[in-house]
């Protein structure tokens, strides 16, 4: 067995098990766990199927199987991080929201009590 | 940013409004405020002073200092929001407590001191023809203030596209100064930008694509003592780019329909 292909299985089942641990104490949801999952499997399969990569890359016309693998791997990692960016701006759209309405809520809440502090209570 | 004009010193009013309340129902003066304390206090006293039939409600940006207190103090309604969320945040909030309160009119003016509000009434005035009104510092009054080449340059393309868009002419529309009927409000308690310049350009465009008539109306700005109003080279290169992208952001966003939201139920009765 070769050295990279220890290293792959190595690099794909510590990914699978922080995935496993992360979802087990509720640190991380369905939907991001299920994207990491297919990475992970993803470099599993290259790591025992290294044939995989060199076919591909002749396929691709890559002549260096490595740089096809860092190629696909820096666009995986891309595509990652817009959508976190996306989401980010959801999140901060939905924050904005809340504040807004939080504030709206609190003011109503002042303007109530200053009218109950104002008027007498009904058995005095 | 701080000590506005003294707010004591009247000349002969601007426009010869003989009603001292003209027919439009409840009007709301919104007026975002981000650490204003100093002269917060003089605003809503000039505010209250020149229009007294209106309603005014301060809303707190988040500020670290004592702008919420001195708004209460001053006798407006105030509105904290827990953290800054800049102008389009505190604009949001305003138009939305405007709408569920069944205010007829939202108006935006800045808490620096920089509008005056003896220009109100002309504001309000032209609500018979408009859904939106901006108070425009180049419409022919103010001719004194003086921008840097590059600020200047961005000014002029969006008063350009803006009023091919509009088929109104509008020169200032930066300006912070702005009166809404109750379909405008109504549009911008559910679509407000927040990013810089977003506030005012972009909702503007908002408005003109949804099919409300925007216009302006001149009026004088006052000298801001303590600002600074970008007058340095970089930074009025820095918001010439920032109003291209946001105008070009503007332009080709797509908003929700851009149709007019059904109305909210209002609160309370």
């Amino acid at each position: 067995v070769s050295a990279p292909t220890i290293l792959g299985i190595v690099g794909s089942v510590v990914v699978l098990v922080a995935l496993f641990e992360m979802m087990r104490r509720h640190r991380l949801r369905e939907k991001y766990a299920v994207l990491w999952f297919f990475v992970a499997m993803g470099v599993l399969a290259l790591a025992l199927f290294p044939d995989l990569l060199t076919g591909l890359a002749e396929i691709a016309g890559v002549a260096v199987p490595a740089n096809l693998l860092f190629f696909m791997a820096s666009l995986v990692l891309l595509v990652l991080t817009l959508q976190h960016s996306y989401e980010l701006g959801r999140l901060e759209e939905k924050t904005r929201t809340l504040a807004e309405e939080v504030a709206l809520l609190r003011l109503e809440l002042t303007k109530l009590t200053a009218e109950q502090a104002s008027e007498p209570s009904p058995d005095e | 940013m701080s000590g506005a004009a003294d707010p004591g010193v009247y000349s002969a009013p601007v426009t010869p409004d003989a009603e001292p309340t003209p027919p439009l129902g409840r009007v709301l003066v919104i007026i975002p405020a981000w650490n204003e304390q100093a002269s917060l206090a003089a605003t809503i006293a000039d505010i209250r002073l020149t229009n007294p039939a209106v309603d005014i409600l301060v809303v707190d940006d988040g500020s670290a200092d004592r702008t919420a207190s001195v708004a209460e103090a001053a006798g407006a309604l105030v509105c904290r929001l827990p953290f800054n969320l800049g102008v389009g945040g505190a604009m949001r909030t305003g138009y939305r407590y405007a709408l569920r309160h069944g205010y007829d009119v939202a108006v935006q003016i800045d808490a620096d001191g920089q509008h005056d509000p003896r220009y109100l009434p002309s504001l309000l005035d032209r609500l018979d023809e408009a859904d939106l009104v901006i108070g425009a510092r180049f419409a022919g009054e103010g001719e004194r203030y003086r921008v840097s080449f590059l600020r200047g340059l961005a000014m002029k393309l969006l008063a350009w596209t803006l009023t091919r868009m509009a088929r109104n002419r509008l020169t200032d529309v930066t300006s912070g100064f702005r009166v809404a009927n109750r379909r405008a409000a109504a549009l911008f308690a559910a679509h407000y930008p927040a990013e810089y310049l977003g506030d005012t350009v972009e909702s503007t465009v908002i408005a003109i694509r949804a099919g409300c008539t925007v216009t302006q109306v001149p009026v004088e700005m006052r000298v801001r003592q303590a600002g600074q109003a970008s007058q340095t080279s970089l930074r009025a290169a820095l918001y010439l780019a920032r109003a291209v992208v946001a105008l070009a952001l503007a332009l080709v966003r797509d908003w929700p329909d851009a149709e007019l939201p059904a109305e909210e139920p209002r609160e309370g009765s």
